[in-house]
């Protein structure tokens, strides 16, 4: 049975439409990429799958024990957090909340938790650090280490490399693949299409044509070679 | 100038308002760093405009304990000032805008047509700025407002992760499961106690300073959340102290002069810090 399989999925705000009729499924260990133009619903996308927008229809069934809590998020930063004061340590702890229920403080196993996942995204040096004063890939590392305390086994990242600079977006892209890896699945959303060929294993286009399947049958699909020769001639100029 | 303090300090009136005055800078601000950090700053300026109405309602209705009506219709008002501020037709600070002009003016007017006393702009005054009523506390107001501060700081200590979780990043925290809803719903009720709380000491229309002064200020100083929150606690207890002491033997109002207090404070802060970072 697959992680999260959605069925005739339809997704907008209110009465709105944006999107009709979609299915795919994330099988454990796959890396999706969902590309699209703006306002093709990506974001909502990913609302939709993590609980906090409900479908307009369809359904999405969350399998081999997966549960909705177990989820890891990277969301795009808000302007709220460019001036929060918070060290590195409190913000990788919160990953830990979904564990705590309604236990007001994090115990030993969740601390160790925090300061094992700052490891492994290479930032314990910064745990005391202030959250605003460090880089934006640094940021995102942080709010990586947090998003692999609220999980094991799943990962939604919503345009983890934008507004960070070539070299740090390939580290980036480099830490994610590591992750996969690993074993954890990822569901990531991106403007770059170039990198989503590059890492994915799976592909996900939404807008007005949905093409869902392996890297390789999209590179041959029409929707994705159109895409890809688009995106390749907007680079040339 | 100490004899004259211990002199003071004999008359009991003069020991309940110190008492009352920390409790209440306490519990003010502790909430005052998640309101700045979630732009809310304005919503304890809104609720105390209601606030005020409410009073203006409870005391045309010569009512002897006014705050079995101020409590629930502020409790209302910041319940649903703080879900519009998500995604409504009417923006966030429109809508505090709007209700607390409105509460103000409607107060007012209930005061001015319907009232008995002899001396109304000196009621609206101390409503207003909180001049003398700091005075005439009794021992069950010294209670009633112990009792609150007390559940306040246990029901922050308690969600502290939590309100943490849920300032910091909302969406995130409610992806992995926390009930943002809640906690917003929270902190909203708890928010509005502690202004009709405060209202006694610094009137209503300046009880947004002893919210937010604290808060801003610890935040020039200091770069984690607990360290923020912990520090804006102590200056505020200690600017309150210091503006009571010196409201005392000054005969200045009580309530300007802390805040007063609380602006020289965050003035001191932010140049301090500013040097600070300079030197780094």
């Amino acid at each position: 049975m697959s992680m999260i399989e959605v069925k005739e999925l339809e997704l907008g705000y209110e009465n709105r439409t944006i999107l009709k009729n979609l299915s795919f499924s994330v099988n454990e260990g796959e890396y999706l990429c969902i590309v699209g133009e703006n306002g093709s619903g990506k974001s909502t996308l990913m609302k939709t799958l993590l609980g906090l927008q409900k479908p307009v229809g369809g359904e999405i069934i969350l399998g081999d024990g997966l549960r909705k809590n177990e989820i890891g998020y990277l969301p795009q930063q808000t302007i709220v957090q460019k001036d929060f004061p918070a060290s590195v340590r409190e913000i990788v702890l919160s990953g830990c909340q979904a564990r705590c229920g309604l236990r007001p403080f994090y115990n030993r196993e969740e601390k160790q938790l925090a300061e094992k996942n700052m490891e492994r995204m290479g930032i314990t040096k910064y745990a005391k650090r202030c959250y605003r004063d460090l880089s934006g890939g640094q940021q995102q590392r942080v709010l990586l280490a947090r998003a692999l305390c609220a999980t094991r086994k799943i990962l939604l990242l919503d345009e983890p490399v934008s507004g960070l600079d070539p070299v740090v977006t390939a580290e980036m892209y480099e830490l994610i693949e590591s992750l996969n890896k690993e074993g954890i699945t990822i569901i990531m959303i991106s403007h770059d299409i170039s990198a989503a060929v590059c890492y994915a294993s799976h592909i996900l286009h939404i807008g007005k044509k949905i093409f869902f399947g392996t890297r390789e049958e999209y590179m041959r699909s029409d929707t994705g070679k159109l895409f890809i020769t688009r995106e390749e001639s907007a680079e040339d100029v | 100038m100490f004899d004259k303090l211990w002199e003071y300090l004999q008359f009991p009136f003069v020991r309940y308002a110190l008492i009352v005055g920390i409790l209440i800078a306490l519990c003010s601000s502790l909430l005052g760093v998640t309101l700045v950090l979630k732009r809310f700053s304005f919503i304890g300026d809104g609720l105390s405009h209601v606030a005020f109405g409410a009073m203006a309602i409870a005391s045309v209705a010569n009512l002897t304990n006014q705050m079995i009506i101020v409590m629930p219709i502020t409790v209302i008002s910041a319940v649903l000032l703080l879900r519009t501020g998500q995604n409504s037709r009417i923006k966030g600070d429109a809508a505090i805008a709007m209700i607390s002009v409105g509460a103000l003016a409607f107060g007012y007017l209930l005061m001015n047509i319907f009232s008995t006393s002899s001396n109304l702009s000196g009621d609206v005054c101390s409503t207003l700025f909180g001049s003398t009523s700091m005075l005439t506390l009794r021992l069950s107001d010294v209670i009633v407002c112990a009792v609150i501060s007390f559940i306040v700081i246990g029901v922050f200590l308690f969600f502290y992760n939590k309100i943490f979780a849920v300032t910091f990043d909302e969406s995130f925290a409610s992806a992995v499961g926390t009930r943002t809803k809640s906690y917003n719903l929270l902190l909203a009720i708890i928010i509005a106690v502690v202004i009709v709380t405060a209202m006694k000491l610094v009137g209503s229309l300046m009880i947004s300073a002893l919210i937010i002064f604290p808060a801003l200020s610890a935040m020039r100083l200091f770069r984690s959340f607990k360290a923020v929150t912990v520090f804006s606690v102590i200056l505020s207890v200690v600017c309150a102290v210091v503006g009571m002491v010196i409201s005392i033997l000054a005969g200045t109002p009580v309530g300007s002069t802390i805040v007063a207090v609380d602006v020289a404070a965050f003035l001191l802060c932010t140049v301090s810090g500013a040097v600070v970072s300079a030197v780094k």
